[in-house]
């Protein structure tokens, strides 16, 4: 019984009943009790679709049609109910608020024990003994806007862990958590797994962030199918993630360009344990030594001028102390730091939301604070992070001339300034579709062309890539390069360290309300105190230059970006 | 942005007893007040209501804006009333004692302002009892007692998730509300009635969009964690009665009790101190 797979996919094919083309092909596939796997696959290969399969929403709610076999526990999947799988596979989904049910942490860990009838003594017992196995003793008793982004994630875990499943599952669970957060839910995952021997699936396309702590087996998907099925070490060595559109760890394709040739006795998938080779090392050095200095650009005129902002919410909550920030024209820069270290209210200010309780906020040497919301959008544009927060128009057309009508503007004025905009952000071919027929990506470029139409000198996105893979981040990015060659300062509000290393020169780092560090993105990766004290994560470039004696890690980091951004292009 | 429901955690001995018990009582004291006219019981019943109220430790400010809500409601309450039926008090008591004439059919009489008094504290005596239940239960509470009076457990956990989403689903408004005052949709008070809807439906397509897929996140979480897989359920919050609840519910119970009996003995709902 011991080497019977805990889940068995036999030729498995699945399509949805909505859809036109299979989303699963062919899939061959064995799970075994205590395995830890990694499912990556850039957005679209199936990867989510593969993950619902085992935990029953296919097709118990999204219904559809499957060939072939799949078994869990030993049991034909497809004759068993949600709730009799969900004994078997525990699942902890990506968006770690809404899967939030209870109203206090305790009731929502005893969630499942509730629908379980487990009467209240035993199942007090139960919630205090996970409480203290996912570390969230402390917070039992408190509200889910009480808590912050890991511990509800922790919470999650709890809450699918009180049922003793022999499978966790779980979904994109990077894709909501700043990068020091990540990191430690990838550590408290694999303690989890440890301790309790369960089999462990990770549905993710941030190979490197998951492989912080070792995986037994990497499943690499693409278009419906399993392109690779093995140990992490091998496909290192391989192109295989980059062919199919995902982020190798940067290390990984560090060493490639200095013409490193990989085994998988130098166990390329795990840092810590890496070894390289004298020889090795030095052409890694030869590779840094031969490149030039990344360009630096020189400073332009000031756009926008914070200083001194001070702001408290009414709860209390002193949210800006002190905040002094400098925008140049034509600049293109990153605010990062943790939930809660005042990025978005300082976003909320600069756009008028929010209005700060002392200090000075100039635009073009304007003070900011005389001019109404509507007036600062006219120079400063704010694009949500989630589209359909923002989009109010069922056309394309309407959604990115509504700006413009808002204002009075003629309807023939309108007419060549929404075309414009649309062709700049490469939607003017679906100029008369409805917006529903969109993807989320291409609605994300709706929101941006109708803030775009307005004309302002600068704009403001919160977590342009929030949920995107490389393919579509990329996409997200260049466009907004290509904006920010137009002449548009561009400020991004991320939790992506690879993209405020990739596109912005410089970072501003938040925490508590302050801005602790304002440099350059490189220099703020590398220092490891501004790195703690921000929930950022180093770059693995960081290690690696270490490793290889390079002292300018700083440099060895910019002269990567600056490599890798030619040979992606 | 002030929330109508809002759960007051102070230590009292009413925020001490079990949400099925208030809700018991609540009930209990509601028909109770609903079915009497009898003026002494109801002034009693006023007394007792901002005597709890008090015990509950709830103050005036923190009940500011319901408590306006409802003032207005009593005021226009009563003005429709009078303007609808003028003689209703006169119907009622059988006597017509005219203090003045206003005009047409329109004249104060004694027996009206008596009945529109009588009005007046049925509402003073139910709603601090409404907004002691509201303010003292807590929130986790509120489903395990609904489910404890036999309403559906389903039932019970739609309408507690509902409330629980009210603040999130104002935040996310206000936040919507923003984002499209800045693409110049007029929100201020400048901006006439039309202008003002469209400006509504604006701010509502987004906010049901996203409501649609929070729907669908948290009906997927709550089915993989079972929920629906039993006829019953437990409760995690879920309290057996003490003493005190019981003794509660029992007085409740007696009120009512009182107020029917008062209605037999009297021969009608209605105190009549006129004849």
């Amino acid at each position: 019984m011991e080497n019977e797979p805990i889940i068995r996919f036999q030729d498995f094919g699945f399509q949805y009943t909505a859809q036109a083309e299979p989303t699963l092909y062919h899939i061959n596939l064995d799970i075994h009790k205590g395995e830890k796997v990694l499912i990556a696959g850039p957005s679209g290969c199936g990867k989510s679709t593969l993950a619902h399969c085992i935990n029953g929403l296919v097709p118990n709610s999204y219904p559809g049609k499957s060939t072939g076999s799949l078994t869990i526990g030993g049991k034909n999947a497809q004759n068993m109910g949600l709730f009799e799988l969900s004994q078997t596979v525990g699942t902890v989904l990506q968006d770690s608020d809404g899967q939030f049910i209870g109203l206090t942490v305790a009731e929502d860990i005893a969630f499942a024990l509730e629908n379980d009838c487990v009467p209240v003594g035993p199942m007090h017992d139960t919630v205090a003994r996970i409480a203290e196995l996912v570390d969230v003793k402390q917070v039992l008793n408190h509200a889910p806007h009480e808590i912050s982004g890991g511990q509800k994630q922790r919470v999650g875990l709890g809450g699918v862990m009180v049922g003793n499943v022999d499978v966790l599952l779980f979904d994109e669970p990077l894709a909501n958590l700043d990068p020091a957060t990540g990191k430690q839910a990838i550590v408290l995952i694999d303690e989890i797994q440890k301790r309790t021997g369960c089999a462990v699936i990770i549905i993710e396309h941030r190979v490197e962030d998951v492989l912080y702590r070792p995986v037994d087996r990497v499943i690499l998907m693409e278009d419906g199918r399993i392109r690779y099925d093995g140990d992490p070490d091998s496909l290192l060595c391989t192109d295989l993630l980059p062919a199919c559109g995902i982020r190798e760890p940067l290390y990984v394709t560090a060493l490639k360009y200095a013409g490193v040739a990989l085994t998988k006795a130098m166990r390329p998938s795990y840092l810590p344990e890496l070894t390289l080779s004298d020889a090795q090392k030095e052409q890694v050095r030869c590779w840094y030594e031969q490149h030039p200095n990344a360009e630096v650009n020189a400073a332009a005129p000031v756009l926008l001028r914070a200083e001194n902002l001070d702001f408290t919410y009414d709860g209390g909550h002193h949210a800006l102390r002190g905040v002094s920030v400098t925008v140049h024209k034509g600049e293109m820069l990153s605010i990062v730091g943790t939930n809660g270290a005042g990025k978005s209210t300082f976003s909320k200010v600069v756009c008028g939301f929010e209005k700060a309780q002392s200090g000075i906020l100039e635009l073009n040497g304007i003070d900011l604070n005389t001019l109404s919301i509507k007036e600062r959008a006219d120079h400063i544009g704010y694009v949500m992070q989630n589209p359909n927060q923002m989009i109010s128009k069922t056309q394309i057309y309407d959604e990115v001339a509504l700006g413009l009508r808002n204002r009075q503007v003629p309807e023939e004025e309108i007419r060549p300034r929404v075309e414009e905009t649309l062709k700049i952000c490469g939607l003017y071919p679906f100029r008369n579709w409805p917006v529903s027929a969109l993807s989320y990506g291409q609605k994300k470029r709706v929101t941006i062309a109708s803030i775009l139409v307005l004309k302002p000198e600068m704009i403001l996105l919160d977590e342009p890539t929030a949920g995107q893979d490389l393919k579509h981040y990329t996409e997200i990015m260049d466009f907004l390069r290509e904006l920010n060659r137009q002449g548009i300062t561009v400020v991004l509000i991320t939790h992506d360290m690879h993209l405020m290393l990739e596109y912005t020169p410089r970072a501003v780092v938040f925490h508590a309300g302050k801005v602790i560090a304002d440099k350059s993105a490189a220099e703020v990766l590398n220092d490891p105190q501004i790195v703690a004290e921000a929930h950022l994560k180093e770059t693995s470039l960081y290690h690696l230059s270490a490793l290889c004696g390079i002292d300018n890690s700083e440099e060895f980091t910019r002269r990567f970006i600056a490599r890798d951004r030619e040979v992606r292009k | 942005m002030t929330n109508l429901f809002n759960y007051i955690d102070r230590p009292s001995p009413i925020h001490r007893l079990t949400g099925a018990c208030k809700l018991v009582c609540l009930i209990l004291w509601t028909l109770a007040a609903m079915t009497s006219f009898y003026t002494p019981l109801l002034v009693a019943m006023t007394v007792a209501a901002v005597l709890l109220f008090r015990i509950a430790r709830l103050k005036l400010k923190d009940i500011s804006v319901t408590l306006g809500i409802m003032c207005v409601y009593i005021v226009m309450n009563n003005i429709l009333i009078f303007l609808f039926s003028p003689m209703h008090g006169t119907n009622i008591y059988g006597t017509k004692t005219v203090l003045f004439h206003i005009a047409g059919p329109y004249s104060v009489t004694a027996e009206q302002l008596f009945y529109h008094l009588n009005v007046i504290l049925k509402n003073a005596c139910t709603i601090p009892i409404v907004l002691l239940f509201v303010c003292t239960t807590n929130p986790s509470e509120f489903a395990a007692s609904l489910n404890r009076i036999g309403i559906s457990y389903r039932i019970s956990y739609a309408v507690a998730l509902a409330l629980r989403y009210i603040p999130d689903i104002q935040r996310e408004y206000r936040d919507i509300s923003l984002a499209q005052q800045a693409r110049g949709t007029e929100m201020s008070k400048k901006a006439n009635l039309i202008h003002r809807l469209k400006a509504a439906s604006a701010i509502l397509i987004p906010l049901i969009l996203s409501s649609m897929e929070r729907i669908e996140t948290i009906s997927n979480a709550m089915e993989l964690r079972g929920f629906g897989k039993e006829k019953k359920r437990t409760w995690y919050s879920g309290r057996p009665f003490s003493k005190l609840d019981l003794a509660c519910m029992l007085s409740c119970a007696v009120l009512m009790l009182l107020s029917l009996t008062l209605t037999y003995l009297n021969g009608g709902r209605y105190f009549n101190p006129f004849q």
